[in-house]
Parts: C-alpha cells; structure tokens; sequence
C-alpha cells in the first residue's frame, strides 16, 4: 500500500474542518468512542447538529477559543492507500503552520467557499504551496450546494483561480466541485453537478501518480551516523548510514565524497542483514565503500560529476516563525541543513514577498512573524545544496536561535551560484 | 526490490522515517534512552533501533516504568528480550518511588498508580542523565498527541508546553536543549494501529501472550472487561465471569481492560483491528476516560 501525505488550507468557515471530518467518517476512521465525545460536545455547547470539525480540533486552548492553533496530523486509509493528513488553520497569522504542512507533503487541498470566491488567503494558500513545492495541488471549490450546484458560478471560481496559478509554480493543479456538507463529490460523484466530468476528490487522491514526486537523478546521500561495531563477528565492518534524498544508489557505482572530493565505490548496502542491490529515496540505509576514507557525518555522498554546491554563501527564500522577534541584517543564527549544522550571519536581506500580490517591497530591513524574503547568508562551514526547486531535502534548511534553542525559520535556497 | 517501482510501500516508508529519526538522536545526543514497556508499540520500536544500528548493538539503554503492577507475561517476555539483544536495562519503579516517599500509593477500590508514574519517570530522566527520550506515542491514539511533535521539547520540570511548540519541517529536526532539558523523541508519530500490526505480522515480532485470546475470569466495570488479579479484585456486586480476551494495550493492571475476542493469530487481530470501531485508548484505558482533556493534562505535567 502507498503513503500520500496531505496538506489542508483555507480560511476559516470555508469547511475543511468539515470536509476532514467526512472523509474520516466516509473512510470509516472515525471510531464510535471518537463520534460519541464529539456528540457529547456538541450538546454542551448547544450546537443543533453534531459538529464534525470538533474532531479535528485537538487541545483544550483551542476548544476554549474555538480555533485551531496548531499542526494536527490525522490518518486514514482506503483499500488502496494510506493518507496522512497535516491539518493546518488557514488564519493570516499562521502561514507558518501552513508552511510547517506543507514542507513534506505530496499534496495540498485549498478549500474555498464558491459563495465568496478566490480571495487574498486563497492566493496566499497557492503561493505557498508552490514556494514550498509541493508536487500537487486540489483546489476544492465547495459549498456548491449553496449555489445550487451551478455550472457558471464554478467556472467563475475556477477560472480566477488559474488565472492566479499560472503566474505560480504548481506542476499539477486539479479542481473539483464538491459540498463538504451534503458529500457532493468528495467520497462519490456527485448527481447534483452532471456538466462535472472530473473524478471525486477521494478518487482523485488514491489514483494520483506520485512515484515521481521524489529526485531520483541525481544522487544525495548526507551521511547522518557512522556504524562501526567494533565486535568480533564485524570486526572491520564501517557502514555510513543515511537517508537517501535523490537519485538511486546502486552496488558497484563510482561516488564521491564531499567535502574531501575523494571518490569511491559501492561494495555494499544494508538494511538490517539484507543485501540490497540499490537504493532510492527515502531509503534508510547503510553504505560500504571499497576503500577506507574519513568520512563522518555532515559529509556527502554523491557522483563525481553530478554533486551539490559546495558553499559558504546561500541566496534563500525565508519564512520567518517567531513570535516578537525579526531578522535583519547582520543577525547571526545556527543553520541546520541535511546533517550538518553550522552558524550563520544575514549578509543582505534584498526584499519581502507581499503575498497576496507577489509584490517584492525592496525596502524592508527586517522580517517579522509570517513574513517571507529573500536574504543573503553566510555560512561557517561549506554546505553541500542544491536548489529547492531541484531537490526538497538538499535544498531547505532551518535557521536556529542560538540563545533559546528555538526553531525560528524555514529556508528554501533559490540560487546556489551567489 | 523491483527496479523499475520506486515507490515505497507505507510500511518501508514508515520504516525508514523512524529509522532516519533514531540514527539523528544517536548522532546528535549525548545520552538517549528508549523506554520499552513490553507493549507492542515498543515492541516495534526496539526492532525499528535494532534496524537503525546493525550490525552495531543498539547505542543506549532501555528504561521502564514499572508500576509494580504489571502483568507477569509482560515482565518476563521484557527481561528475556533485553537478554537476547545483550541491552541494558533500567528500572525506574514506582515502588521504590513510594518507598522513598516521593508519591503516595493511591489507596480505595479503584486506585491505580498510572498518573503517579511520571514521577519516577522524571526521576530516572533525571537519575541517568537522559538528553533525549524515546517514546511510542503514536499521533492516531488520541488528540493531544495528534500535535505533538517528533522531537518534542522538554523543559526542566519535564512539561510539556504544547503552545510554544518547535516547528518541524521536512526531515529536520532541532534536538536544541539546555542541561537538565531534554526532548522526548516519537519515532512512531506517524504509525496507526494497523500499521505496528501489519509491521509485527511482516517482521514476525514476538509479543506477549496476552495480546493474543486467552481465558480469563474477568468483570464489568464502567463497560470495561478488567481482568481479576491481586490488585483488580472484582468490584462489589460485579459478577465474575471466564470468557476469552485479549489485550490491545498492555499497561497498569489497575487501568488497563481487555476486550473480547477469539483472535489467537496474526491475521485475526489484524483483521480484528481493522473492522474495529473502538479506539484502543477508548476501548481499554480507563485512565483517559476521566475527562475530554486528561491525556494533555497528564502530557503538560511530563507524562509519557
Ligand atoms: N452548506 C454548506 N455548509 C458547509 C459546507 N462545508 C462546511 N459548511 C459549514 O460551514 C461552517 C464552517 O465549516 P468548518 O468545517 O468549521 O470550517 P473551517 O473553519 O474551514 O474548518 C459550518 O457551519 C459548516 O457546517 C458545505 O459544503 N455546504
């Protein structure tokens, strides 16, 4: 069975917590227990019907608030994959949670109300999508049964909507029409919308070709743990262990060592006592080589005439995720980049994205909370990168509060060549 | 492995995510420990560290919280599972706990000493000098877990904040802590119930026998199945009855409940799991039946 990982946005009442809910209720995911608190719930605060976004709404804090605060991971799965949701509120000041949601996701599902039409937070949502890469994108246009299921009033929707994608990078947009409410195409197609040809989202989500949404050109493997077991039974057994995150590894292939640029060759791949003859992403494994170089971890495996930047300077896209603080010029942080990790100082910040109209404002001298630009950095140590665009794993980083410990932005390298 | 399909199954992919976590905290910590109850969770995640480390021994030791009230299949598949694997094993106990008057056993016809474990928890974090702790939460079991995070940060009283949460993107993770701070490490966030079941059945793990159907005398309770032992004698007027259960948990006696079941293989748990419209929390911990909010209570205060 597969894995598809899933990202939600949309603003608040659009209807994803209620869409989630079906499909968790559809799927048969939600447990009696589940159902039976969520009623119980419902009857305390009054509410007429049972309140399926109550399933989704995790902590005590966002109960009392009635707002979902946070990340929340949900799981279902049909006969024929498994699908891990990362739900995440679509509020103006939680583009990072979105950001945090979609950073592994396969798929991200933009909710809009059809009464309301593509609005600033659905623009913001696509953007992001596409600035975090996510391979494909639904965009669910629903409620339609507050529009009487009308042909022209999704066309308009769908219309404006592509309009806005197409100045974006999104690789494989999908729109369908649907009522989170009623059930309309969203496990099922719908009777109510015949001029809709597409398939049902639930369709659509367990027949997506996501095989190659992974790199699987260019070798990459961060060495992230160095096996020696020092027993008698594998007395001179060396193994550099990590995850693989592009291209595939065979026995037998020439690969190169960054940062020495000494190269080697395959002998062997392990998981476990198991032989295998290649490796590809996201595989954990465990690699020999035929001769004895110093290798530790933070280096790179890759070929000899196709590896990553090694670099000191980074030009990067970067969303900002503290509260109360900004970055500027000249602020210092930890890097953290595959299985390296170093310091860093902000050399040049040369615009902040508006993205509601992708408007680079060339004049801003910091970053505050949700805000996303474009800086300079210098690094300590090289880095071994490759563009987002080209590899989602070589190619991010987190940038780390040295002081408190705490995890204050997400990056995406644009340009390796600075 | 075909090569033509370079698509993982969910197991493989489950797989080498928690193994890519486990091999960053053995790289990145100074002293990690993985708390191994004997239950199927961290039945899987020992094999998840034996995976991530071979041909090497796992690199750090295993701790238990013993309520001094567990299951005797479970104590004794525990010890001779850390024998086979030449681990060390630590117990943090709850009697000792008590003995030394840090908790007061609670006492009445119902106690349980499932809350007053997070003291000896902390004490032996404490006690050995943990940096980094692994547990099996997983995130479908209940929601307060469902925003928890893989790496999830402790402060030094062992809480849980879970508004001020780390965010984690990608495959990178910030084990960032001051001494005497520490991060609680979920390598199975992303597994469901059938997925450690499926895993089990592949792996062909071995498991306590009560996870399996067996006779019992057991009684109601609150429509809980409880098994009658020492510390869960049957509660006054409750009818005493044999019948075959089986355990989909396997935690404190006092606070655990089986349910009832012929399933005495693999595929009939599995299928079992599969049909079953009943959380495993819901179905059997009395624990997480006090309130809507009593597993994130717990987690603030440095539950598991
Ligand atoms: N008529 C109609 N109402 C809907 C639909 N989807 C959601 N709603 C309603 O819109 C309101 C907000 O939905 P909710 O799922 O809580 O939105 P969220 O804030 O995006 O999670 C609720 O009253 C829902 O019942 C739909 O397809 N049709």
């Amino acid at each position: 069975m597969e894995l598809l990982r899933l990202a939600t946005a949309g603003s608040v009442d659009d209807g994803k917590s209620t869409l989630i809910g079906r499909l968790l209720y559809d799927s048969k995911s939600i447990f009696e227990d589940q159902l039976e608190a969520v009623e119980r719930t419902s009857r305390d605060q009054g509410a007429e019907y049972t309140n399926l976004a109550l399933l989704t709404d995790g902590l005590r804090a966002e109960r009392e608030q009635g707002i979902t605060i946070d990340v929340a991971y949900r799981y279902f799965a049909t006969p024929k994959r498994k699908f891990i949701i990362a739900d995440t509120p679509g509020h103006i000041q939680y583009t990072r949670n979105m950001v945090t949601g979609a950073s592994t996701a396969n798929l991200t599902m933009i909710l809009v109300d059809a009464r309301n039409g593509v609005i600033e937070q659905s623009r913001r949502h696509a953007f992001l999508s596409s600035l975090l890469r996510v391979p494909h994108v639904v965009m669910l246009v629903n409620k339609m049964d507050l529009v009487d299921y009308d042909e022209a009033a999704y066309q308009k929707v769908a219309d404006d909507f592509r309009a806005f994608a197409a100045k974006l990078d999104i690789p494989d947009l999908t729109i369908i029409p649907i009522s989170a409410l009623q059930g309309d195409n969203v496990v099922h197609r719908s009777e109510n919308m015949p001029w809709y040809e597409g398939s049902s989202l639930l369709h659509h989500l367990e027949n997506i070709h996501i095989g190659s949404d992974q790199n699987l050109i260019d070798v990459r493997f961060p060495v992230q743990y160095v096996i020696r077991p020092q027993s008698d039974a594998f007395h001179d057994y060396r193994g550099y262990a990590g995850t693989v995150s592009g291209g595939t590894i065979k026995v037998g292939d020439e690969v190169m060592v960054q940062p020495s640029g000494l190269t080697s060759r395959v002998v062997g791949i392990d998981l476990f006592g198991e032989e295998l003859q290649e490796a590809h992403p996201p595989m954990s494994v465990s690699v020999r080589l035929a001769d004895d170089l110093d290798i530790s971890r933070g280096d790179m495996l890759c070929r000899p005439h196709n590896h990553p930047h090694a670099t000191q300077d980074l030009d990067a896209m970067v969303v900002w995720m503290q509260q109360g603080t900004r970055i500027q010029e000249g602020n210092r942080y930890i890097i953290k980049h595959t299985t390296r990790t170093a310091k860093t100082i902000v050399k040049d910040l040369q615009y902040r994205l508006d993205i509601n109209d992708l408007h680079r404002d060339e004049k801003t001298t910091s970053l505050g909370l949700n805000e996303i630009g474009r800086l300079t950095l210098r690094i300590t140590q090289p880095l071994f990168v490759d563009e987002y665009r080209r590899n989602r794993q070589t190619g991010s980083f987190i940038l780390i509060d040295e002081a408190s410990g705490a995890t204050v932005a997400a990056g995406m390298v644009v340009d390796t060549d600075v | 492995m075909s090569s033509i399909d370079y698509q993982l199954s969910q197991l493989d992919l489950l797989e080498a995510e928690s193994i890519h976590i486990m091999r960053e905290v053995a790289a990145e910590f100074e002293r990690p420990g993985l708390l191994f109850s004997g239950g199927k969770d961290s039945i899987v995640m020992l094999r998840l560290a034996e995976k991530a480390f071979w041909p090497a021994k796992i690199p750090f030791p295993l701790m238990h919280v013993d309520t001094g009230h567990n299951f005797d299949e479970v104590i004794d598949f525990r010890d001779r599972r850390v024998n086979e694997l030449g681990a060390r094993l630590i117990v943090a106990s709850v009697e000792d706990a008590i003995a030394e008057g840090l908790v007061v056993d609670p006492t009445g016809p119902r106690a349980s000493r499932n809350s007053i474990q997070t003291v000896p928890l902390l004490k032996g974090i404490i006690d050995n000098k943990f940096d980094a702790v692994f547990g099996g939460a997983r995130r479908d079991e209940e929601k307060a877990r469902a925003k928890e995070r893989v790496f999830s940060f402790r402060d030094e009283f062992g809480q849980w904040d879970p508004k001020a949460q780390r965010p984690e993107l990608w495959s990178l993770y910030n084990g960032r802590h001051r001494q005497g701070e520490h991060i609680r490490i979920f390598p199975l966030s992303n597994w469901t119930e059938l997925d450690i079941w499926q895993y089990i059945q592949r792996e062909e793990l071995e498991l306590p026998s009560i996870y399996y159907a067996h006779r019992r005398p057991v009684f109601w309770r609150d429509n809980m199945l409880m098994a009658v032992t020492d510390v869960t004698p049957a509660d006054e007027g409750a009818e005493v009855f044999e019948t075959e259960v089986r355990y989909r948990t396997v935690g404190d006696m006092t606070c655990t409940a089986a349910v009832e079941s012929d399933a005495d293989t693999l595929d009939k748990i599995i299928e079992d799991v599969a049909a079953s419209r009943i959380t495993e929390r819901g179905a059997t911990r009395a624990d997480d039946r006090a309130s809507e909010a009593a597993m994130e209570d717990r987690k603030r205060e440095g539950y598991f």
